[in-house]
Parts: structure tokens; C-alpha cells; sequence
């Protein structure tokens, strides 16, 4: 087998170093009644060619965001990543190396992680940034829980146009911690309406711009009342390239930043590996979650970096640790810096205005249909559009056309009553063509 | 003074320490390894490294909403970009340079075909919200997966989406405490059992889910008390967590007992499945009476580690708990595969859902890949290499070092601690710190924290005899070095390394943890 590399002969050597007759010697604590004498039922041994086939042919029988007009988002972003970036990734002192905790050979990693939670404090206008969570969900679900921690207080109140997947994970987790929360009807424009359910036992508030529906919000009066009330914001961003266009919820006074960064530097993945953003206040740093790279010095006095602040951490704290996450999303993060480091702040911002560029123009193509109605007032690269007929047959009837129409919201939340809503997402990806075909189709639909 | 050969090349290594620092370069250069500031200390405030049009819009419709102050994001060309990351990447070791024999951690080989096939489009550009219909070959991936997965673990059930281990231990956990809610039983029993040589994520994943941690003692030949489990065991306790293979690299003899015991007493069985690796193809955890383990795909399936992430972390479940499964996940109906996203209907009792999407779909990928490739019979093969080269370690060091369990076989990983060390004055971070200058990277130092400086070796069956000869001799010459009174080679090293030791406590008393301008700097941000 090509990834074994030891002979009969080496084995033989082995077994009569360690003084065993057989392989089965070393496996004598396994109880016999649990010894298989066999391999189990699965396919053998197979060549290169043989499991490229194979996985090529379940490949094949999918549609592709990058052959056919895509409109898909709801937190998840169809982006073009330079090649340079998965060039680097799959270097071999990147992609198999471990956790750097032997910080004197693992500096390649370190100092990348210290430049990527540069890149995510000044991104978010936030002072610190941890090396990243699994995902945007997840982050969420432990922003929350950190506001627990640091309030002592016990419930969340999350507005309607929080992402339903990211409210659900984040549910999952808080009640089992016996966190209540509270979930606001779904709105397509109404971030402040958290304000009024603000009282003395809201540990936080959580809102998201752009939020599900793609509306972006300016929350600073929503962190004005949060904190008058001691509680935190936490503000969510599903779509980090729109922090490249939009006040960051830094300067509009979030104390955490829940955001998922597969956006940059990173492919659609069906969903995942993604790249859990997390940036807060200084002074709440002790309670947060994952891993921190910082800056010291070695024994000659010269600057580097090491893994720091792990007193918060499980294998320190075991039951006492503020999360029990253990990997982070390390290749994401490094996909996510590079990308970042050749866009720059220049190559950002012009990336989000081509965005916004593209949803005005499928905007306004959609709104000319007969029957569509534009529900989200202003936004990013995203917006809701209200249809005639059930979101979900009419993506459908679209999919089987060829074309990617857009997220039906009944798919995040079938028990909203919101069938007829399809979120439709546009990018730098976006051709103008596409924008025509889709128009084209979807009138037809709506007509017939 | 270094022997010379013909050609002026010393034949044998100047072991003075300081040997780096007799001829100092000029410029502070180091040949090979150079020296890289960063990305922020350069002159990229307004350069960017990628082509894009000129948008027609300024953003104006978005008024107030507009970012307007610098963000502070300096920007590379691609030679730049390219030249920054590998000199960084250079710093760094890696499984493709030599082992890397990280206990509990299962650095093996990374095969590149399942680098190359997670890239394939049809898996690599689909989103997560497409209509399954156009997702019908991603559906049958994890359908497959599963399939492999459940019958390599002898299990009927299994949740693909937890994104790391830790995570699978909660999947776990919190699939636990909804059987026992359905059970009517959640409010009584509130503990967790988990032995003292556990994982740090084991008891935090627990008290994560709310119950109280009690932890159960170990035998001194390394596995967990029975009799101290069956004295803890109650109408209180929820679950135990047994590692197995342990962390101290022991099968667990008495597994059959624990579960009869733990299941006795109407607790559920959650096994941490961080070193499967050890046994797949050999033994089944279903066939020891285990209700919940996790897989790390980035252990024992290859998937690579990525200087620590992304991980994948899915979790087999016993007939008990498959039910309280969370979404999503596949349904093969026949006719096609459905993806169950919601947690009704047919997934009634499922105890929620862990995080956005299906889970880390770029994982499956490379796992597969991984598992077709070996076969059965390959995998099977993977175990016994794997448990073969840990106790080759053990048997070549064990005059010189002191094993931590001497009876008897290890599994895949090597334990010892420092009690060969006594009366040296140097600890094993001394002892990991000079074997990186030897070109090695350490093994795990100081867990499992039930042995007195440990040393957790695991070679992973992916390690020739050659690179375990090489690596043993240097381990050899080391102890031997230790035993003979050379402190300073231990004491000051690594003196080869890229940097000299770190000084962490430095970095954890008032943390940098990002570039901030300098003061009175011309630097935009």
C-alpha cells in the first residue's frame, strides 16, 4: 500500500526488537471477543486512478457556483481567490504541520496568525481578534456565552435578522448551558427592535449586519442601549468582504464580533472548512474563547511569537476553561491572510464596491419583473425579494433551467411563513449575463 | 576543532553550542533562513496585489452606512505575497521533513490525491444552500463516508457535522442529555465520569454541556480503576468518557466491564475516539459496548492538520442515541439522497443542530479519498504498522529512558516519563528543546499529566524503519548525553532552531496579540 511505508522484511526486524512472535502480541489487551480476524466489510486496497474515478464521478453530478448564473448566499459567498493563495496553502510546512506548540520551529505559522488577527481587529475596528473559530455559527453560539460570563447574566435577545442556522447552532449549545434566549420574529429592517426587549437580565444582544436579509444597519444606538443596560452587543457578519464598504461594527460599538470569514481566501466547501471570526474589547480578553498568538522574545533577545493566554484553555483548565475548543481553523486562516494581504486596504475596498455594484444592478433588474417586490431597503451584496409564487418551486423550476437562483428563506426557517421570500446574493463573480438570464427566467416563471 | 574531509567539510558536527555565534554575518543574515518583518512593517499601506475593474459605484446610496476611516490592511504584489509566505512557511517543521511524533495528535502522512480531490469543483465550488437536486454527488459523499465510517466503528448511526473533536465530544454529550431527557432522567443525573489521564477537552466539553465533572482514578498500570468507576457510578451519573486506546497509549483491558458497569447503571457510554488510529481495522467500538465516539478525520484519516485546523470531528452513535442525532444530515432514499435540515418530522428527536451547514465538507472529501485508497485490508494494515512502530520505539529506548508502563505492549504511542531524567537537572522541555536542534520535532511533553513529565511518542505507521532508526539514534545519543552531565547542550537549546527559546510567560503577562503603529510612525494605520 503506497502510504505504508514498512516491508514484510522491516516488520519481521520489528517484531524481534520488540521480542513479539506476531502483530497479534501487541494487540493481547484487546478483549477476544472483540478481535476481528478479518478485514471488515468494505472495499479493498485501490490505486490513485481507481479512487479518482470514483470521487471525480460523484463530483461530476453536481452543479457548480462557477458554470452556471450563481445568486446563492445567506452566509455563505462565492468569491474568486487568487491562485497564489492555494498555491501557499498547500506548501508542505503549512499544510502538515501541527498546533504550533513548539513555538521555536513553528514561527511560519505563528507569524501568520499574529498578522491574521491584525487583519480581523482592524478589519472589524475591534482591538483584539483571537486565531479564529470553526465557523461563523459557532462563534456566535460562544460570543454568547462569553457575555454570560462576563455579565453573569443569563439571557440573549437576538434580533429577526440573525441568520436562522446561526440562531439554531447557537440555541443548541446556549440552553444546554441553561442560557435563555429570546428570538425576534423575522424582519427584514428591524435590528433596533432588540432594544426594547433589553432589560436588568440580558447578558447581550445580537444582531447582524448585513443581517439574513441582507439589510445593512448602523448599530450604534442598539450598542448605546446595550450597554446603558450593562449588557454587551454582539454583532454578527456572515459576509466579510462587506466590512471592506461598511462602518465595522468596531466603530458602531460592538463588544464582540461574531463573523464568518469564508469569504476570504476561502471556496464555498459545500459548507465547510470555514473560518470562525472573533474580535472583542481588551478588557473582556480573559473571558473569551480559542487560541491567541502574541509577540515576546527568545533567549537572544529577538522578537517572536508563541501560542499565549492558554490559561483560559482546556488543556490547562479542563472544566474550568471558557470553551473546550482545542483546533481552530488554522489553513483558513492562512488562506483568509493572504488573500487579505494582497487585496490590501486599496484592492477591499474596491472588491466590496464591485459587490455592491453587482447587487444594485441584479436588483434592479429583478425589481423590473412584474410581481417581485424588493423588500431590503439598503444593502451589501445581498438582498430579499418577495415572489408571487412559493420561493422554493420557483428556485427549482430555475435549478432545473441551469441557474442558481438564490436561497428561498423557507429553507432557513420553514416555520416563518415567509415561502415566498428568496434571498438573492450577487459578487465580483457575478457576469452581467447572468444577471440578464436570471431575469430573463425568473419572469418567465413568474409569468407561467 | 571539527575534523576537515578533502573538500574542506567538517566530518564530524561542532556540537559547541554557541557555534552559530562565533562568526557573527554582517547584516545579521543567516544563510537560508531569512528574516521576515511583518506584512505591517513594510511599505504596502495603498498597494494591492490583485487586478480588479473599477466599480462604477462609490456606495453613496448607502450614505452614513459607509466605512470612511483608513481600516488599516496593507496590501502585497504577488512576488511580494509569494516571498513573504514562503520564508515564513520556512520557519516552520512538517510532517513532509521528518517525524513528527506528537503523542495524541496522529501526524501521519497527508496523501496530495486528497488534496487534489477535495479541490475538484463538483466539491470544492457547490454551496451549502443549493437545491439538493443539484447536489446529488456531494449527498452520496457523505452517504459513503458514512457508510465506511459506520461499519469501520461497528456502529449503526452517524453525525457528520461536528467540525473538530472537541466539537464531537459535545455532539456527543449533548445527544446524552436528550436521551435522558427523553427518559425523564436529566435532572438527576448531572455527572460525568472521565478519568484523570483524559483530554482536556473531555472535562471542559462536559461542563460545557453543564454537568459537573467527578474524575476517576488510575490503576498504576495505566488504565482507569474499575473499581473506583463502579463506586462512582450511580442513578446520578449521566456518562463516562473513556479514551481508548488511552492517553497513556494502553488499551483499555477491562473496557468490557467498564461499559457493562456504566450501562448497569443507566449511564451512556461516550468514547473519545482522538486514537482510533490504533485499532481500526481491528476492533470495532460498537463490539465494546460504546454508545458515542468521535473520529477525528484529522487524525486517524489523514486529513492534514494545517499548522492546527480546520479539524473535522464526526460522531458514531450507538442505537440508543442515533435518534437525538443532530441535523443535518443524508438520507439515501432509493430514488436519490435527501438532506434532512430540519429537526421535525423524521427528525423528531434530533437535540438540535451544531453549527450553520452540513459540516466540514472539505474533510469528508480528503477522508474518503484517505479510506478508499487504503481499503479494509489497507486500513487494517494502518493499525498494525502504526502499534509496530510504537513499540519499536519503546522496546530500542527503554534502557535508557524510563517507560511509564513497562508491562506489556504499548498501542501506537510510546509513554515515558522522567524519572530516568532524576538527579540530571534537566527537565523533558529541556530534553524536547535539544531535540529539535537534533532536527527533530518533539514529542508531546507533559501529558497525559498523570505521569511526572511525560513523553508521549507516536510515530504513526507512516514512519519507514530507516526514519525510525534516525530517529531513535538521535533520541539514543541524546539520553545518553543527558545521563553524562551535559546540561548546557539542554539547558540553552534549542541554540538551531530559526529562534532560541521563547519566552512565553513574557507573552501571556501583558499581551501583544496584534501590530499596533508605532508611535509617531508615518504608517497610514
Amino acid at each position: 500500500m503506497r502510504y505504508l511505508p514498512l516491508t514484510a522484511d522491516d516488520r519481521e526486524a520489528m517484531l524481534a526488537a520488540i521480542g513479539a512472535k506476531s502483530i497479534d502480541d501487541l494487540f493481547v489487551d484487546v478483549p477476544e471477543s472483540a478481535r476481528l480476524s478479518a478485514p471488515v466489510d468494505l472495499p479493498r486496497v485501490a490505486g490513485e486512478l481507481e479512487v479518482e474515478r470514483a470521487l471525480s464521478a460523484m463530483a461530476a453530478k453536481n452543479a457548480t457556483a462557477g458554470s452556471v448564473p450563481f445568486f446563492c448566499g445567506a452566509g455563505a459567498y462565492k468569491h474568486h481567490v487568487p491562485a497564489t493563495v492555494d498555491h501557499v496553502i498547500q506548501r508542505s510546512e503549512f499544510l502538515t504541520s501541527y498546533t504550533p506548540y513548539q513555538p521555536e520551529i513553528a514561527q511560519g505559522t505563528l507569524q501568520y496568525l499574529y498578522e491574521f488577527q491584525t487583519q480581523v481587529a482592524n478589519l472589524t475596528g475591534m482591538p483584539v481578534a483571537n486565531a479564529s473559530l470553526y465557523d461563523g455559527s459557532t462563534a456566535m453560539a460562544e460570543g454568547v456565552l462569553m457575555a454570560t460570563r462576563v455579565t453573569r447574566r443569563n439571557k440573549a435577545v437576538i434580533s429577526g435578522g440573525v441568520h436562522p442556522h446561526y440562531v439554531r447552532a447557537t440555541e443548541t449549545v446556549v440552553h444546554a448551558m441553561g442560557v435563555e434566549t429570546q428570538v425576534l420574529a423575522p424582519a427584514v429592517d428591524a435590528e433596533a427592535d432588540v432594544i426594547a426587549q433589553i432589560g436588568p437580565d440580558t447578558a447581550c444582544v445580537v444582531v447582524q449586519t448585513p443581517n439574513v436579509f441582507g439589510t445593512a444597519t448602523d448599530v450604534t444606538k442598539i450598542a448605546e442601549a446595550a450597554q446603558a443596560h450593562g449588557a454587551l452587543l454582539i454583532v454578527v457578519v456572515t459576509e466579510a468582504v462587506s466590512m471592506g464598504l461598511l462602518k465595522s461594527p468596531g466603530e458602531m460599538g460592538a463588544d464582540i464580533v461574531a463573523g464568518e470569514g469564508q469569504s476570504i481566501g476561502n471556496a464555498l466547501n459545500y459548507g465547510g472548512p470555514y473560518i470562525g471570526l472573533f474580535a472583542t474589547r481588551e478588557k473582556l480578553l480573559r473571558q473569551t474563547p480559542g487560541r491567541y498568538c502574541g509577540e515576546t522574545v527568545d533567549s537572544d533577545g529577538r522578537r517572536g511569537f508563541v501560542l499565549t493566554l492558554s490559561t483560559r484553555e482546556q488543556h490547562i483548565r479542563r472544566d474550568k476553561a471558557t470553551s473546550n475548543i482545542c483546533t481552530n481553523s488554522g489553513l483558513c486562516c492562512l488562506a483568509f491572510t493572504i488573500h487579505m494581504s494582497l487585496l490590501g486596504e486599496t484592492g477591499l475596498r474596491q472588491l466590496a464596491l464591485l459587490n455592491h455594484e453587482k447587487a444594485l444592478a441584479t436588483r434592479d433588474a429583478l425589481a423590473a419583473i412584474d410581481g417581485v417586490e424588493v423588500l431590503t431597503p439598503r444593502f451589501f451584496n445581498e438582498f430579499a425579494i418577495k415572489l408571487p409564487k412559493n420561493a422554493t418551486d420557483v428556485v427549482e423550476q430555475l435549478a432545473a433551467q441551469g441557474i442558481l437562483a438564490g436561497v428561498p428563506y423557507s429553507r432557513l426557517a420553514p416555520e416563518a411563513g415567509l415561502d415566498d421570500v428568496l434571498l438573492v446574493a450577487a459578487t465580483e463573480t457575478t457576469l452581467d449575463a447572468d444577471i440578464k438570464i436570471l431575469a430573463g427566467a425568473l419572469a418567465k416563471v413568474l409569468a407561467a | 576543532m571539527s575534523t576537515m574531509n578533502t573538500v574542506g567539510r567538517p566530518t564530524t558536527p561542532n556540537t559547541l553550542p554557541d557555534n552559530d555565534y562565533k562568526h557573527p554575518t554582517l547584516t545579521g543574515g543567516r544563510g537560508l533562513l531569512q528574516d521576515e518583518a511583518l506584512i505591517f512593517e513594510g511599505e504596502g499601506w495603498g498597494k494591492t496585489g490583485v487586478d480588479l475593474p473599477t466599480p462604477k459605484t462609490d456606495g453613496s446610496d448607502l450614505g452614513d452606512l459607509v466605512r470612511r476611516d483608513p481600516i488599516g490592511l496593507p496590501g502585497l504584489s504577488e512576488p511580494e505575497a509569494m516571498r513573504h509566505y514562503v520564508r515564513l512557511s520556512q520557519k516552520n517543521h512538517a510532517i513532509d521533513l521528518a517525524i513528527y511524533p506528537l503523542g495524541s495528535c496522529t501526524m501521519k502522512h497527508n496523501p496530495r490525491l486528497n488534496e487534489k480531490m477535495a479541490r475538484l469543483a463538483g466539491f470544492s465550488d457547490i454551496h451549502p444552500l443549493q437545491p439538493q437536486s443539484t447536489v446529488q454527488g456531494a449527498l452520496e459523499l457523505m452517504d459513503t463516508l458514512s457508510h465506511w465510517l459506520t461499519t469501520l466503528t461497528g456502529m449503526p448511526a452517524v453525525a457528520l457535522s461536528p467540525k473538530a473533536g472537541a466539537h464531537g465530544e459535545l455532539c456527543g454529550l449533548m445527544a446524552i442529555r436528550a436521551a435522558h431527557e427523553a427518559k425523564g432522567e436529566h435532572e438527576q443525573r448531572r455527572k460525568v465520569l472521565v478519568p484523570t489521564s483524559a483530554h482536556g477537552t473531555n472535562p471542559a466539553t462536559a461542563a460545557f454541556v453543564g454537568y459537573s465533572v467527578v474524575e476517576v482514578a488510575q490503576t498504576d498500570d495505566g488504565r482507569v480503576d474499575v473499581a473506583d468507576l463502579a463506586s462512582k457510578l450511580g442513578p446520578d451519573v449521566a456518562a463516562i468518557m473513556v479514551t481508548n486506546p488511552n492517553t497513556c497509549g494502553l488499551f483499555e483491558r477491562d473496557i468490557m466491564e467498564i461499559s457493562r458497569l456504566t450501562h448497569e447503571a443507566g449511564a451512556y457510554f461516550y468514547c473519545d475516539g482522538a486514537n482510533f488510529n490504533a485499532i481500526v481495522g481491528r476492533v470495532r467500538p460498537g463490539d465494546l459496548g460504546v454508545d458515542a465516539m468521535h473520529i477525528n478525520l484529522h487524525k486517524t484519516f489523514s486529513t492534514p492538520h494545517g499548522g492546527g485546523g480546520p479539524g473535522a470531528g464526526p460522531v458514531v452513535l450507538s442505537e440508543a442515541l442515533a435518534p437525538f442525532a443532530p441535523a443535518p444530515w443524508v438520507v439515501n432514499t432509493g430514488d436519490g439522497y435527501k438532506l434532512v435540515e430540519r429537526e421535525e418530522d423524521e427528525a423528531e428527536q434530533a437535540f438540535g443542530r451544531l453549527c450553520a451547514f452540513q459540516g466540514q465538507m472539505g474533510m469528508y472529501v480528503r477522508a474518503l479519498s484517505y479510506m478508499m485508497s487504503h481499503g479494509s485490508d489497507g486500513l487494517r494494515q494502518v493499525a498494525e504498522d502504526a502499534v509496530l512502530n510504537a513499540n519499536y520505539i519503546k522496546a530500542r529506548l527503554e534502557d535508557l529512558m524510563s517507560p511509564a508502563f513497562p508491562d506489556g505492549p504499548c498501542m501506537h504511542e510510546a509513554l515515558f516519563d522522567d524519572e530516568w531524567l532524576k538527579g540530571t537537572d534537566i527537565t523533558t522541555l529541556d530534553f524536547a528543546k535539544a531535540m529539535i536542534d537534533e532536527g527533530f520535532h518533539p514529542m508531546t511533553m507533559y501529558f497525559p499529566l498523570v505521569v511526572h513529565g511525560a513523553m508521549l511518542i507516536e510515530p504513526t505507521e507512516t514512519e519507514s524503519k530507516a526514519e525510525l532508526d534516525r530517529f531513535i539514534h538521535a533520541m539514543r545519543l541524546l539520553a545518553q548525553a543527558a545521563k553524562d552531565g551535559d546540561v548546557e547542550r539542554f539547558k540553552g537549546a534549542p541554540f538551531h532552531a530559526p529562534m532560541r527559546r521563547l519566552d512565553e510567560t513574557r507573552a501571556a503577562r501583558s499581551p501583544k496579540l496584534r501590530w499596533v503603529k508605532p508611535e509617531g510612525s508615518n504608517h497610514a494605520a
